[in-house]
């Protein structure tokens, strides 16, 4: 294989990358001028669908196919892209709008030509201040060379990006959460059909492609097909930004063709585990993919590889290892707080779910766990979510995949944790010992003081152990 | 939610305010978009969003104040009584956890003077809170300043310098126009 040539990070450690002048320097906006004015829109889609590109944001969806869904005969139609990058470990948007935010621009309007959109909304999380503030400075630059505005290149075509900052929600991340949030709702995600392609922002066809994906355009424009498609593995083709985190050396943002390793990316860029310590698992992109085992380290990170060893997808490739010194049981942890935190509350079975995986993650590492927890956790986990089919977004598959993967790679050192992890105090209390075994906590009077001593079980209907202890 | 009455019937959000926020109605077909932007505006201004402030905003965009409250509630982001001059974000998710994160919340409320998350120091200079993922994992174990400062990777020693510069008026970032 030839070496691979970084072309979405080229710019990044060139000074004052962030000018206009620098960017066209560098044979910027190039393609945006040969896609304006020698190609139709319907070109332009057709050459992306033909390099295949997948969506960058998580599920991997081939973008010129989600661009051929918006109506033929559609008056108006929205662009918006989406910066609310809030998966943990994942800040590889971060330096694409920070360290050549030209790049994103010109893949923005070259987008929305072929989309016929004149309006873009780059929807960017709050938490990227200073992104934001070299986007908007980007973006006044670019309208007033005439890359922005009216009848860009002479092609008739009018374009306007307006930046959009969040306000702190994982879920506006989902394209119809972030459409919600942008109408200036509350980013509950919507019930599809209608996918946004036909009814999205203002009940208009929209587009919402992720910050990378559109980066990648201008390449493939200028480049071509055939470039394209030479890096990376069949179904996965292109060049991706992976992040690595967590117990490495050094945690940086690399360019890569897709389908490298997870040992690669320790070993080639991250120094290695830290503090010369082994790998005992990882998460290939964002914790709402689940986990890799230790054995799983060489399976390449690509749309198609990675979900052969159970985890949900290759997510937004964000990679954080974990080094053989801390317990499985922590990452869970802190997975199912995240999820507890950052569900919206709309479906019951995600809005219950995810504080339930919580209070138990809770009690077992205060010392009061139980071995028959891990099979309640798997059963909840097992019933939530849209792989299931029980909730409108995919929030809940992302709460209930690490535990379902620790639970299939990882069960005897989680049996283990909660065998040497006892402690008297922290176990259940009666009246907890009694909901697990099946009563309805409205059968108990909670105006009175728990009772101490053990209860009964519950072998009437009615039965209330609180008024009547039991023989 | 505080009564509707007030005992002032002067505006509280003066003239520039109110220009910020209609200068946004432009930019979307609905003026509805405009409320994340609005309450955003207030916030900046005023450090919080009271219910007041609400009122005005739905009078702006012909909403009613409980479709503003409904939004600014969703989000974690809008305070309705005041913070600090300054507002820090330490992170707690997993690669910041993985490296201490989630011990230096603690670390960093006590170096603020502060009894936890969420609380403003008594000088009413700063506001220390938790985070989910910041984006800034490069740094982790992270913090962020609402100035836009990025401190990490971050160990307890660093964490009492953190408070210090983010206290220092001297140090933080010129404004921008």
């Amino acid at each position: 294989m030839a070496a691979f040539e970084p072309v979405l990070t080229r710019n990044f450690a060139v000074e004052d990358s962030q000018a206009l002048k620098v960017y066209e320097s560098r044979g910027g906006y190039k393609a945006a001028r040969k896609a304006l004015t020698t190609m139709s829109p319907d070109e332009v889609v057709q050459l992306v669908k033909d390099s295949e590109l997948r969506g960058r944001g998580g599920a991997g969806f081939p973008t010129g196919l989600k661009w051929t869904f918006l109506p033929k005969d559609r008056q108006q139609t929205f662009m918006c892209v989406n910066g609310d990058e809030s998966e943990p470990a994942t800040f590889n948007n971060r330096y694409l709008l920070e360290r050549d935010p030209h790049q994103m621009i010109e893949g923005i309007i070259i987008s929305c030509f072929a989309t016929k959109a004149s309006t873009a909304y780059l929807y960017n999380r709050f938490e990227y201040i200073t992104a934001t503030r070299i986007m908007e400075k980007a973006i006044a630059e670019a309208r007033k060379a005439g890359y922005l505005g009216k009848n860009i290149f002479g092609s008739g075509f009018d374009l306007e990006i307006y930046v959009h900052r969040g306000a702190g929600a994982y879920i506006c991340g989902e394209e119809t959460g972030l459409i919600e949030s942008l109408e200036g709702k509350r980013g509950w995600p919507r019930i599809k059909p209608p996918f946004p392609a036909v009814e999205g922002a203002f009940r208009k066809p929209t587009v919402v492609n992720n910050i990378e994906t559109l980066c990648c355009v201008p390449h493939i424009i200028e480049r071509g097909v055939d470039w394209f498609k030479s890096i990376g593995n069949p179904k996965s083709y292109g060049p991706k930004l992976y992040t690595i985190s967590g117990h490495v050396n050094k945690q940086v943002c690399v360019e890569l063709p897709l389908g490298v390793t997870t040992r690669q990316l320790i070993e080639e860029h991250g120094g290695g585990v830290w503090k010369s310590r082994k790998a005992k698992a990882a998460v290939p992109g964002g914790i709402s993919m689940g986990l890799l085992s230790a054995e799983e380290l060489d399976v390449p990170l690509d749309f198609e590889e990675i979900r052969k060893t159970g985890c949900l997808g290759l997510g937004t490739a964000a990679v954080t290892v974990i080094d053989d010194q801390t317990p499985i049981m922590d990452v869970l942890y802190n997975t199912c707080r995240f999820f507890a935190h950052e569900s919206c509350g709309q479906c019951t079975p995600c809005r219950e779910g995810t504080t339930w995986f919580y209070k138990t993650m809770k009690r077992i590492k205060a010392g009061g766990g139980r071995p028959e927890d891990l099979e309640l956790m798997g059963q909840l986990a097992n019933n939530m979510g849209l792989t299931p089919g029980t909730t409108i977004c995919g929030l809940a598959d992302g709460a209930a995949w690490p535990i379902k993967n620790a639970l299939a790679k990882f069960r005897p050192e989680l049996e283990d944790y909660i065998r040497t992890h006892q402690s008297p105090e922290a176990r259940p209390t009666p009246l907890q010992e009694a909901i697990f075994q099946g009563v309805s906590p409205s059968r108990f009077d909670t105006s009175m003081p728990e009772p101490n001593e053990p209860l009964a079980l519950p072998n009437a209907p009615g039965h209330n152990p609180r008024l009547t202890p039991g023989p | 939610m505080p009564a509707a009455e007030s005992p002032s019937t002067a505006p509280l959000l003066n003239e520039s305010i109110r220009e910020k926020i209609r200068a946004y109605i432009p930019r979307y077909p609905d003026k509805r978009a405009v409320t994340l932007p609005a309450l955003h505006i207030v916030h900046e201004h005023l450090r919080c969003v009271p219910y007041r402030a609400m009122e005005e905003i739905a009078e702006i965009l012909d909403l009613k104040p409980a479709d503003v409250h409904d939004t600014m509630s969703f989000y974690g982001f809008f305070p309705q009584a005041p913070i600090g001059e300054k507002r820090l974000w330490i992170c707690r998710s997993i690669s910041c956890m993985l490296r201490g994160g989630d011990e230096l919340l603690d670390v960093a409320c006590k170096a603020a003077g502060v009894g936890g998350s969420g609380q403003t120091t008594q000088d009413g200079a700063l506001t220390v809170e938790f985070a989910e993922c910041l984006g800034i994992c490069d740094h982790a174990p992270a913090a962020l300043c609402d100035d836009g400062r990025i401190y990490g990777p971050l160990d307890e020693t660093k964490v009492a310098e953190m408070i210090r510069d983010v206290r220092d008026p001297s140090r933080a970032p010129a404004a921008e126009e």
